[in-house]
């Protein structure tokens, strides 16, 4: 943590980066049109403006507030994002009468990239947002059980984590995967020191204190809630995954971990002995052709990769309208009918590259809130991936999730794209330079001594979940001192200091 | 904090392995399996849409693949549609296929159904091969002599070149258009597959070679070959006066002119009590090892498939008698029928019969071509020679001079088969003649004559007599 590594801004890197991605993205459109019927389409220039325009606009906009965000990330999303509206659109003409969809997400895609846009001009610090942990705890866990209201939730194929709001439906889980990245970072990093407190030792474990269970416990039951009534494992996975792994980086205790992962073992298992649909996914899953008519998406999009080979069809040559839903839950089938094992291979690869810059974000982060965000947006997206992937790919029973950038759908562009937005404030905050802040080294031997008095001024502290005033105070006392230093505070956004104040001494509004 | 989340890293970069392990094995593994699964639309899609070869009779092509602008590329036709269905078979997305469109498919598409993804590929790098030609041996003149002459009445006709074997004509009616099952508007397929096979007349069924029925007289000319093998002659003398089936109370009672008639007679008059008694005296054994050197029990014509013509088997006096003159459970083909006439022509000698002469790939060089085929020695050709000459007997003096054409020994047999006294008889007539050599069977199944009446003369053999004719 003591090292300083001085980062470029490196935005010329990301607009040669970004002119290629869209290149890529672009050059599936013309193809699709040059395959199918040997002319460019009609309306060519008005994609090149729109999709440079976007690409243009964020990248000035990142330029100007976040000079020293990570460049990759950018580029890597508006790839995915040009090859998801290519296929979006390929997947239009494939039916009669020709779709629009294609047109309708583009417009979402200039909503979500402006989102972001004004995220990361109002937000320039995330640090901002510790502030609201209980808030945005709750609006997460409301935004999560939302489908289960009646009337308002929704089953969409065999899965009930839509909403509809009027003509407008929309997966809420999307957004709450956000919300809750953010709340569990801002708890975790109060509650961190209590939460490593050791209890019993079992096979050589540390395990917690059972006092301490209480978190993990709701979050397995409302993930076991997720899982039986919203009928949907990759959601359940998602939040379950992204607790537990945020608690282990906080506590860094590998209790935790082998903990939730029993636990979801065990609630997974009980969910297939006692749930029909739970058994329908797991036989679909297994042995899809024992059911054809049930499991008929499933296989074809097994028949569409198997189709497309090594190398693909070529855009717009496959049959990939043949796979219900493929422009939503199985866009990821489609590419690898047109583009091949190989295209989906690529597509991949640049989530996993995604992934593993918010990872390195979170390593080289210098506060707990920073690291655990950074490293909770970057999980979140490996298991989201991973679900839906893995689902398409019969890797894992098949779940509702969306493929991020990719999938059409307005809710979940726009999530993704205010995620990016964070995490890129994340990079910036992380990879600016530190030389020019003023602190010493010794406040930073301080923090890492203090570090270990709340260890026994915590031991008496009641459950966290329901910690008090008096408690926590002497704990959020002790976190002050490792985070105040190293808060890079610039005269120029001096605004951001008060907010630190008067977070950290009242913990929660 | 980094231990944790480096060991994040790590279950992160297994997550993503996983994924790209299970993608790669998803294509390696498993990629044949479900390319070949029956119900992967993809594939059966490209593989309906290929560019076909023709199938020809003389230079005319009766099947060909035309370029459409739709899914499936190709639609294949057939001109004339009813006149061929039986040789060419459909080509149909929902039915598949039958016929020579089945057996010569991966010539036609050009390369074997189970090369087809290299195909697949090889289209990719634009060197598409087009499916090879079949030449059939049909003789056009002659299958529409057999269609003309048939002129609407449920039946069927086979031309045989008895030296060879190959089929000269093959008619089956009612037939069906394949053109309707081809089509590429499924619905419409569909909607003729209903109709056809909810048709009582049965217009898919081919009457030629996959259906057996009684052959009545005709078979007579089988029994005569087991007699003459039985050390006869033409002009041995035998009982043909009324006969009481033994261990029966039935009588054939038919007057046949005199108690006492030449074998040569019995054949030209078609004598029934005659042949039934000769029938008993030879034995079931020695008339079933006769029809099966002709040919019963055997399949012929993979190429379009074919029923076993059957002798009935563990049989007591009675029905060997009724057997002996092709009624009792004998069932013939009138592809049977018309071997039996060619093998007579043919000194005895049965020959492999066959639909498809050359195979020609697309720049018309030959890579397959028929090799004519003994298929069995079924008598003499000492005896071959005096059947012969009984067959023209009958057809000069006797129940088949419908069959005379000027200038053309012709010989010949007719039949009237009666299963049961409800549906009218079954007319037939087998002939062969030595100019073009060539061996006919005319089956009429629904003969408009009085169930009394002998048919196979009055109806069936003007038909021989056309193609012939057809054939000079």
């Amino acid at each position: 943590m003591s090292d300083v590594v001085g980062y470029r801004r490196r935005r010329g890197v990301e607009a040669f980066m970004l002119i290629f991605a869209i290149a890529l993205g672009l050059g599936g459109y013309v193809l699709i049109h040059l395959n199918r019927d040997a002319e460019l389409p009609a309306q060519w220039p008005w994609a090149v403006a729109a999709l440079t325009g976007i690409g243009l606009v964020v990248h000035i906009v990142v330029r100007w507030r976040l000079p020293y965000a990570d460049p990759l990330i950018l580029p890597l999303v508006m790839l995915l994002n040009g090859l998801g509206l290519a296929m979006i659109h390929r997947l239009d003409l494939g039916t009669d009468p020709v779709m629009h969809s294609a047109e309708l997400q583009l417009m979402w895609l200039v909503i979500a990239a402006a989102a972001c846009c004004l995220l990361i001009i109002f937000l320039r610090d995330y640090r901002v947002l510790q502030r609201y942990t209980y808030t945005m705890f709750l609006a997460g866990m409301a935004l999560l059980l939302l489908p289960l209201v009646p009337g308002l939730g929704l089953e969409k194929n065999g899965a009930r984590i839509w909403i509809h709001l009027g003509n407008y439906s929309f997966q809420p889980a999307e957004l709450a995967k956000l919300v809750l990245s953010i709340a569990f970072a801002s708890y975790l990093v109060d509650k961190r020191e209590v939460l490593a407190l050791a209890g019993g030792r079992v096979l050589g474990i540390d395990l917690p204190r059972p006092r301490d269970l209480g978190p993990i416990l709701v979050m397995w039951l409302v993930s076991l809630a997720v899982l039986v009534f919203q009928k949907d494992l990759g959601t359940s996975l998602l939040f379950f995954g992204l607790f537990v792994m945020m608690l282990y980086v906080a506590t860094e205790k590998p209790s935790w971990p082998i903990l939730g992962t029993l636990l979801f073992v065990l609630g997974a298992y009980l969910g297939y002995l006692f749930f029909g649909h739970v058994q329908v996914r797991v036989s679909s899953w297994l042995d899809p052709f024992s059911n054809y008519d049930q499991n008929y998406q499933v296989i074809n999009a097994q028949f569409g990769i198997a189709f497309g080979g090594a190398f693909g069809t070529g855009w717009g040559l496959g049959r990939p309208n043949l796979t219900p839903l493929a422009k939503t839950d199985f866009i990821a089938a489609a590419i690898g009918e047109e583009l091949g094992v190989a295209g989906l291979l690529a597509v991949m690869l640049l989530y996993g590259l995604i992934v593993a810059r918010g990872l390195r974000a979170s390593l080289v982060a210098r506060d707990p809130f920073g690291k655990l965000l950074a490293a909770g947006i970057a999980f979140v997206f490996a298991i989201q991936v991973f679900a839906i992937l893995g689902g398409v790919t019969r890797l894992l029973p098949l779940t509702g999730l969306t493929t991020p950038f990719m999938s059409q759908g307005g809710s979940s562009l726009i999530a993704n794209w205010v995620t990016v937005g964070l995490l890129l404030i994340v990079t910036h905050q992380v990879r600016r330079p530190v030389a020019d802040q003023s602190f010493e080294p010794q406040q930073w031997l301080e923090a890492e001594t203090t570090q270990l008095i709340p260890v026994g001024a915590g031991a008496g502290s009641p459950r966290p979940g329901a910690s008090t005033g008096s408690a926590s105070s002497g704990v959020g006392s002790e976190e002050t001192a490792p985070i105040t230093p190293i808060t890079p505070i610039s005269p120029d956004e001096g605004g951001d200091e008060p907010t630190e104040v008067v977070q950290l001494p009242g913990g929660r509004p | 904090m980094n231990r944790p989340i480096r060991g994040v890293a790590v279950t992160s970069m297994v997550i993503f392995a996983a994924l790209m392990i299970n993608l790669s094995y998803l294509y390696i593994g498993q990629q044949n399996y479900l390319n070949e699964r029956p119900e992967n639309r993809r594939v059966a899609d490209a593989r309906f849409a290929q560019d076909r070869g023709p199938i020809m009779v003389g230079n005319t092509a009766i099947a060909e693949s035309e370029k459409v602008k739709d899914r499936y590329k190709f639609q294949r036709s057939y001109t004339p549609g009813e006149l061929y269905a039986q040789v060419t078979g459909y080509y149909s997305y929902l039915y598949r296929t039958s016929g020579l469109e089945a057996s010569y498919s991966s010539q036609l598409s050009g390369v074997d159904d189970s090369q087809f993804l290299s195909r697949l590929l090889e289209s990719v790098t634009g060197s598409t091969k087009r499916g090879a030609a079949l030449e059939t041996t049909i003789d056009a003149k002659a299958q529409k002599a057999a269609w003309e002459g048939l002129a609407g009445r449920k039946g069927a006709v086979v031309a045989i070149d008895y030296s060879t074997g190959a089929i000269k004509a093959l008619v089956s009616f009612p037939s069906y258009d394949p053109n309707d099952l081809a089509t590429h508007d499924l619905a419409a397929s569909s909607a003729a597959w209903k109709r056809l096979n909810a048709d009582p007349d049965r217009p898919l069924s081919n009457r030629a070679t996959r259906e057996i029925y009684p052959p009545g007289s005709t078979f007579k000319v089988v029994t005569a070959a087991a007699a003459l093998d039985a050390g006869m002659s033409p002009d041995t003398l035998i009982d043909a006066s009324p006969y009481k089936l033994p261990g029966s109370t039935k009588v054939l009672t038919e007057n046949c002119g005199a108690s006492k008639i030449t074998l040569t007679r019995a054949l030209e008059v078609s004598c029934n009590p005659a042949f039934a008694r000769l029938g008993v005296k030879l034995g079931d054994e020695a008339l079933r090892t006769q029809a099966e050197k002709f040919g019963f029990g055997t399949k012929f014509l993979d190429e379009i498939g074919s029923a076993a013509s059957k002798f009935p088997e563990e049989i007591d006096q009675a029905q060997t008698a009724m057997s002996a003159i092709g009624e009792f459970e004998v069932a013939a083909s009138p592809l049977q029928m018309a071997l039996v006439s060619a093998a007579i022509a043919n000194d005895g000698v049965v020959m492999d019969p066959y639909l498809v002469d050359k195979v020609l790939d697309k720049d018309l060089r030959v890579t397959s071509q028929a090799h004519p085929q003994q298929q069995s020695v079924a008598m003499s050709s000492e005896n071959a020679a005096a059947l012969r000459q009984m067959m023209v007997s009958v057809v000069e003096n006797g129940t088949g001079f419908r069959a005379q054409v000027p200038g053309v020994t012709v010989g010949g047999k007719t039949g009237t088969a009666h299963s049961d006294n409800l549906r009218r008889p079954y007319a037939w007539f087998t002939a062969w003649a030595d100019n073009p050599k060539v061996a006919v069977c005319v089956f009429i199944q629904d003969a408009e004559i009085p169930t009394t009446d002998i048919a196979g003369g009055r109806v069936a053999a003007p038909i021989a007599k056309a193609v012939i004719e057809a054939l000079r």
